[in-house]
């Protein structure tokens, strides 16, 4: 699958649940319907949290891949 | 008189009838508007340690990050937590606490007996210890996260009962929070799809 150029990246690496998750949040709601949001993480957690995350908010988790620990996720917002 | 109800209309006419009813009620049913609630999270916070202090407020800016809403009871130990002269200064408690781990990681057979977690000052040594790995993981401090949570609009019931108890007033309060019984916090969790004694 080819990935979407991101309108905006957060770097969370090196943080633990919940401040990925908050400050994912936080930058979704300064975006807009539609853009892509790229974010990287490398809290244990961070797959299912942010699956849960999608399920709960209505935003689309566009992708979400892991290299040697370190978690990708692209979310594209959808309100 | 007998009759069948069958009877009395031409059967086209009764299926055209039972049909514009049909597709009327759908219709209604469909322009009523979605009310789509949303999740609520309700907890209990009984107590004043820092450890214990932390759970609720990961919960509630996890929930508010996922757009619910979140209420705590704050309540007999928990009031420390609301208490303007305590919440910064929350403390670990050594003492009976088994899965307490040695200072120095390099020698995990060393445990701290009871007899020295009892030791003046060691309580100060644990919370100073659970201070810096929060620190060192940049897990934001317990202000922090409150301050997080006030934000997000998370709503902080102060137990009346424990005020009246241990002798506290409002004014001795961090700001923000409501006073109220158990009456209040029962009607709003009442509603939650979440509820937790922590």
């Amino acid at each position: 699958m080819e990935l979407p150029v991101a309108d905006q990246e957060l770097d969370c690496q090196g943080l633990l649940c919940p401040v990925p998750i908050i400050r994912t949040s936080k930058t979704v709601k300064q975006m807009e319907v539609g853009q892509v949001l790229k974010m990287v993480a490398t809290d244990p957690g961070s797959m299912p949290d942010m699956e849960a995350w999608a399920r709960q908010t209505g935003h689309e988790l566009l992708s979400a891949s892991e290299e040697e620990k370190v978690y990708t996720f692209y979310i594209r917002l959808t309100k | 008189m007998g009759v069948d109800e069958q009877t009395l209309l031409d059967p086209k006419l009764q299926e055209y009838i039972d049909r514009k009813i049909k597709d009327g009620v759908a219709e209604a049913l469909a322009s009523q508007p979605k009310e789509e609630k949303t999740p609520r999270l309700a907890m209990v916070a009984s107590k004043g340690t820092l450890d214990m202090a932390y759970p609720p407020f990961i919960l509630a800016t996890t929930a508010v990050s996922l757009g619910w809403e979140v209420g705590i009871f704050f309540t007999f130990y928990g009031l420390d937590i609301l208490h303007k002269d305590r919440y910064k200064s929350l403390k670990v408690g050594p003492i009976g606490n088994p899965a307490m781990p040695p200072p120095i990681p390099a020698l995990p057979f060393l445990k701290v007996p009871n007899l020295i977690s009892a030791l003046p000052g060691m309580t100060a040594v644990a919370t100073a210890m659970m201070k810096s790995w929060i620190a060192k993981a940049k897990i934001p401090t317990l202000p922090e996260m409150m301050e997080i949570s006030m934000e997000s609009d998370v709503r902080m019931f102060a137990c009346g009962t424990t005020m009246g108890m241990m002798g506290v007033v409002e004014e001795d309060l961090i700001e923000g929070c409501e006073v109220c019984g158990a009456t209040t916090f029962l009607d709003y969790a009442s509603s939650a799809n979440v509820s937790m004694f922590i």
